[in-house]
């Protein structure tokens, strides 16, 4: 009776450790798979992130310019990643086009890992919304931007503080958010 | 006969000898500073399960490209990480670090290990004492 008495509790015990060990597996797994793997620097964090200076040649000048002389000219800059081959870019176009009418912003294109010729005739057909062309020839200062790639989006002020970083194509939501934020 | 045997032996000996001197004292594991031996600790962020060095990516080419100019420049294989994942969060690197969101992953391992002890302590205890009944 004893014994039996023993066994059952033994029994107990031990599902219940496995219930435990099966919970905390499963808490951990679910916070971990519904987490995003695509990280970026948090710029929400009360840390500020700050552009590092670098010289790229011009698309059309072919003249060396610095972006933290560029981004003191104007109080808001956009800074964008695109390239010809890269198709999201066509249709983002016409949004940093409707962007392009503000006094206090600019928009300075980085030109990523592009022929000449062909980012030329891009700009002939789709329309040229940008101040500034920037030439990233081997992509490494899109690395120094922090960026994964074309296109991608930096508003960033006369300060050289980012205030925004969109991945990817610019949609009508991120154009109210640039709004609201030159606007203040 | 014997004599011709045996120095056959000798030189076959000598030959072992020669060969193992001859051997390109190699470390194989190069532990260099160079790309690739970086690249691999490094995850392709816009890829799915493969490091830097693996993928052919934009963006790890320009990577591979950047970590080059990086060591040139003279910064150290730790600097590296550093600079990158200040810009790209721990996610770009395969070590996960201490931080407050990786206590649990360094911890439970312990834990287990500890429980697992306990329970190996428990049994080995408890059928000594019955033994000794």
């Amino acid at each position: 009776m004893c014994l039996q008495y023993l066994i059952k509790q033994k029994k107990i015990i031990f599902s219940l450790i496995l219930l435990v060990i099966l919970l905390i597996s499963f808490f951990i797994f679910n916070k971990a798979l519904k987490n995003e793997n695509v990280y970026f620097p948090k710029l929400n964090d009360n840390k500020d992130y700050y552009i590092e200076d670098f010289s790229l040649p011009e698309l059309f000048t072919n003249e060396k310019l610095s972006i933290k002389q560029l981004l003191e000219k104007k109080d808001f800059s956009i800074v964008n990643i695109w390239a010809s081959w890269c198709v999201p870019c066509e249709k983002e176009n016409s949004f940093l086009i409707s962007l392009s009418n503000f006094d206090n912003l600019q928009i300075i294109g980085v030109n990523y890992k592009d022929r000449n010729k062909n980012a030329k005739s891009f700009l002939n057909k789709f329309g040229n919304p940008f101040n500034y062309n920037l030439v990233d020839a081997n992509g490494t200062t899109s690395i120094i931007l922090g960026a994964y790639g074309v296109p991608e989006t930096f508003l960033i002020n006369k300060n050289k503080k980012i205030l925004l970083k969109i991945i990817g194509p610019i949609n009508n939501n991120h154009l109210n958010e640039i709004n609201s934020i030159i606007k203040k | 006969m014997k004599l011709i045997q045996l120095s056959k032996n000798k030189i076959l000996y000598l030959l072992i000898i020669l060969v193992i001197i001859l051997i390109p004292q190699n470390n194989f594991s190069d532990d260099s500073l160079n790309v690739n031996n970086i690249s691999k600790n490094l995850r392709c962020l816009i890829c799915q399960g493969q490091s830097v060095y693996d993928s052919n990516s934009d963006f790890a080419l320009s990577m591979k490209i950047f970590i080059q100019e990086k060591i040139e420049a003279g910064l150290t294989e730790n600097e590296i990480y550093d600079l990158l994942i200040k810009k790209y969060g721990q996610w770009i690197s395969y070590d996960p670090g201490y931080s407050k969101t990786t206590f649990l992953l360094w911890f439970i391992p312990l834990l287990f290990f500890l429980f697992g002890g306990a329970i190996i302590y428990f049994k080995i205890y408890n059928s000594k004492k019955n033994f000794k009944k």
